[in-house]
């Protein structure tokens, strides 16, 4: 191309430099085989992402504002603590950017679909996977799988976890989620739910009496059940695999981002090498002090 | 005994002395003129008289009874005496014949029905027949200040108030309200008029008093009064007033 | 005998006559050239295919318009039944606050800070507050709804501004209407219900009418505590099919409500403007 005749601009020397600096590391720590294999994977996809990130050399990632326990601790995602925060620097080294060269900006779910371009790499905060959004935005692959869950309040928590019985419950669901269809095409409840604009409302419309039951994915409703909502209690769930569209949850990414392949390629092998298992288990099944119902 | 006796009778509003130490006696069946250049006080005489103004000091007797005492509910008082406006203060939202109804129909209790053949009577009298159901802006100004007297009268009034009632009227309207004035002169009204006309004063009054910052300067039969001023203020005032 | 031509019509008719074509054409012409650069120069905008995607979207607007019809069938009944208890509300504060009956002088003080609070606060606090609040105290269903308490929080708000309208309308009669009411020995209640209200009333209709157009949109916040209505229904859409386009689909509905009663509201402004000059 025609940059073949110019000097090269400062940034893809410093890229360069990087890479020499990944492949010295990479010398000096091949003792041990696995770390190897991961630094190589590294390695390559350092390649894959190339000029394809918002800022060269950079990942720039967005999760909500604020972001919630057990998805990001203490809101503070740059401390790689909590379930989402660690899968976000796993996706990155994998994708050959260290700790130090993630970046997190801050959006809202509208925000996040509104059209034109954005100014995040991905983007995580629980986004369901559908194939409506699908049409307006781009998600990766999975990272993980949410069983939908119950939450009942103090009253309602003695019901029967049978459709019948929980048909004349008073629902409610936040508006803007995937448990809304969920709910009406499992459930059917007999009054129409009361839908919520975030999980503070629904949670504060049980507490006021109004509902008898929420639908959450499990770890949000474990997570309230424990901390939010005294006296309730996590009375059912709808397994992956009984549950027509199981809420996976995906890094959302802007229409047409070349980026997406790298990121499809860092989960697969994630996902392969057990390590988004071991995040799994060390934030949603440790910290909640709740195991998942498989 | 007089059928209203003004005692000292005091009205501020705040710095300014309207009415100075007024003293007046109307007889029943008379008609007193209050004349005067504007902010003589002569309105806010009437008003203290129909207590819509409270008095500072003074008394004012009507029938003997002091009706300015401090406290004193003022509605039984003011159903005793009517009063009507410079500017008609007719109801906008009313017909006349609503207009006229109201006040009797809430205080005395009485339904349309029965009191609608004494109003028809009343508004035939006063050359109204025709309008008893037209709205105040479907009316002349004459009609409406006749209307407004119609109104006053029937809550059977025992002392009748004007206030510059023919002031706001074009000139070719003023005969017809002041030959109802003569009219209710001759069915017996105690009444009290401040006005600017002078040949009705002179004519219909039986007596005139001439006020000045707050004060009665001079009173007397209107031909004293009109022809023979005493006090200098009342010849200087009747000069101009009958150039 | 009068000067016309054939078409019976006065030099003075003529020459209006063609001042008002000139001014029709001028009109015309701008308004066709505005419309012309907006349909053709944002279409032409690099980000256009993208926006009228997720706004503009037949498909999505035609899947969701019937339902979203149909929630406003809630909006609109909760306004009927707010809407009469606002103009009941409003009008005991107005009065409180002309009351000079210095026994009630404790109301006069609540009626004022009753209309400063509510006016001064964001109506959306307003309906968390009550909706949430109220029926966490432990009321027992069905009196914790969030639809009893949701309407209160708009019926406390709006009562508020409307208060205040029917008091600038008391204080606009002029105060010779009191004094004849009471010359003529009516009560003070009587004088304010029989004469000064009706007229008072009469005066504030279409800055009324105004607060409860204002109110009919209000009704949506609602949705913030629970009430699928239009704007939750529009909501739900937005999420599930990642598109703006319900929501242009509400404005459409919101917009076929509003927009006659607003111009009703401005006849009669106008109508009264004309009557009082």
């Amino acid at each position: 191309m025609l940059l073949d005749n110019k000097p090269l601009p400062p940034h893809v020397l410093a890229k360069e430099f990087k890479r020499e600096d990944i492949s010295v590391f990479h010398k000096v720590i091949a003792a041990t085989a696995l770390t190897a294999l991961t630094a190589s994977a590294a390695f390559a996809a350092g390649h894959c992402a190339d000029g394809k990130t918002l800022t060269e050399g950079t990942l720039t990632v967005a999760t909500g504002n604020p972001a919630y326990y057990p998805w990001v601790m203490d809101d503070a995602p740059e401390s790689g603590k909590g379930f989402e925060a660690a899968v976000a620097y796993a996706v990155a080294e994998e994708m050959g950017f260290a700790a130090d060269k993630v970046t997190w900006a801050r959006s809202s779910f509208d925000q996040a679909i509104q059209p034109g371009p954005k100014d995040f790499d991905f983007n995580l905060q629980q986004f369901s996977i559908t194939d409506e959004r699908e049409k307006m935005v781009d998600f990766s692959s999975a990272y993980y799988a949410a069983p939908m869950a119950i939450l009942a309040s103090a009253d309602a928590k003695g019901t029967d976890a049978t459709v019948d019985a929980l048909k004349d419950l008073k629902w409610g669901a936040m508006g803007g989620t995937t448990a809304v269809p969920v709910l009406m095409d499992a459930i059917g409840p007999k009054d129409m739910p009361l839908l919520y604009g975030d999980n503070a409302d629904v949670t504060a419309a049980m507490q006021a009496g109004q509902i008898d039951a929420a639908l959450f994915d499990l770890p949000t409703a474990l997570y309230l059940s424990a901390v939010v909502v005294e006296g309730s209690a996590v009375i059912g769930q709808f397994p992956a695999d009984r549950t027509e569209n199981p809420d996976r949850f995906g890094l959302l990414l802007e229409e047409g981002n070349p980026l997406k392949a790298c990121v499809d390629e860092a989960i697969a092998s994630l996902t392969e090498t057990g390590k988004l298992a071991a995040i799994e288990a060390e934030w949603l099944q440790e910290t909640t002090g709740v195991p998942l119902i498989k | 005994m007089a059928k209203i006796i003004l005692k000292g009778v005091e009205k501020r509003f705040g710095d300014n002395t309207v009415c100075d130490g007024i003293d007046l006696e109307v007889e029943e069946g008379q008609m007193v003129c209050l004349i005067g250049a504007s902010g003589a006080g002569k309105s806010t005489l009437l008003r203290c008289i129909n207590l819509l103004e409270t008095i500072e000091n003074g008394e004012i007797l009507l029938d003997g009874e002091d009706i300015s005492l401090p406290g004193l509910n003022p509605q039984p008082v003011r159903r005793r005496i009517g009063m009507v406006f410079q500017s008609y203060n007719l109801f906008p939202h009313m017909t006349a014949a609503e207009n006229v109804m109201l006040a009797p129909r809430r205080v005395y209790k009485k339904s349309r029905t029965e009191l609608r053949p004494e109003i028809t009577e009343l508004f035939k009298r006063f050359g109204l027949a025709d309008r008893m159901d037209h709205y105040p802006d479907q009316l002349s100004g004459g009609q409406q200040q006749r209307v407004a007297i119609v109104r006053a009268l029937a809550m059977k009034p025992e002392v009748m108030l004007f206030d510059e009632i023919t002031s706001a009227l074009d000139p070719q309207l003023v005969g017809e309200v002041l030959d109802v004035l003569r009219l209710l002169k001759n069915s017996g009204m105690t009444m009290v008029l401040a006005t600017h006309e002078m040949g009705f004063a002179r004519e219909a009054a039986d007596k005139v008093c001439f006020l000045k910052d707050g004060k009665v300067v001079e009173e007397g039969a209107p031909s004293a009064l009109f022809d023979a001023p005493q006090h200098p203020d009342t010849q200087a005032f009747l000069a101009r007033a009958l150039k | 005998m009068s000067k016309t031509n054939a078409a019976g019509k006065t030099r003075r008719q003529i020459y209006e006559d063609r001042l008002r074509r000139r001014s029709m054409l001028i009109a015309g012409g701008s308004t066709l050239a505005v419309l012309l650069s907006v349909l053709v120069l944002v279409p032409l905008a690099p980000g256009w295919d993208r926006v009228k995607a997720s706004f503009f979207n037949w498909e999505v607007f035609a899947k969701t318009f019937p339902k979203l019809l149909e929630a406003f069938k809630l909006d609109v009944a909760i306004f009927l039944w707010s809407a009469p208890a606002i103009i009941i509300l409003g009008l005991l504060v107005a009065l409180a606050r002309d009351t000079r009956n210095p026994a009630l002088f404790p109301l006069r003080i609540l009626g004022a800070a009753y209309t400063d609070i509510f006016r001064g606060v964001p109506v959306v606090l307003t309906v968390y507050l009550i909706g949430f609040g109220i029926p966490g105290l432990g009321l027992p269903r069905p009196w914790n709804s969030p639809y009893i308490w949701g309407s209160l929080a708009l019926i406390l708000t709006y009562s508020a501004y409307v208060a205040e309208i029917f008091r600038s309308g008391i204080d606009s009669v002029h105060k010779s209407q009191r004094a004849a009411a009471q010359s003529l020995g009516l009560s003070d209640g009587d004088s304010m219900r029989f004469v000064i209200l009706p007229q008072a009333i009469r005066r504030v209709i279409p800055a009324q009418m105004n607060m409860f157009i204002a109110l009919q949109k209000d009704v949506a916040l609602l949705s913030f505590i629970g009430p699928v209505e239009i704007f939750r229904q529009a909501g739900v859409y937005k999420s599930l099919l990642a598109n703006f386009t319900p929501y242009v689909g509400a404005a459409v509905i919101f917009l076929a409500v509003t927009i006659p009663a607003t111009r009703y509201a401005d006849y009669l402004m106008a109508k009264q403007n004309r009557e009082r000059s």
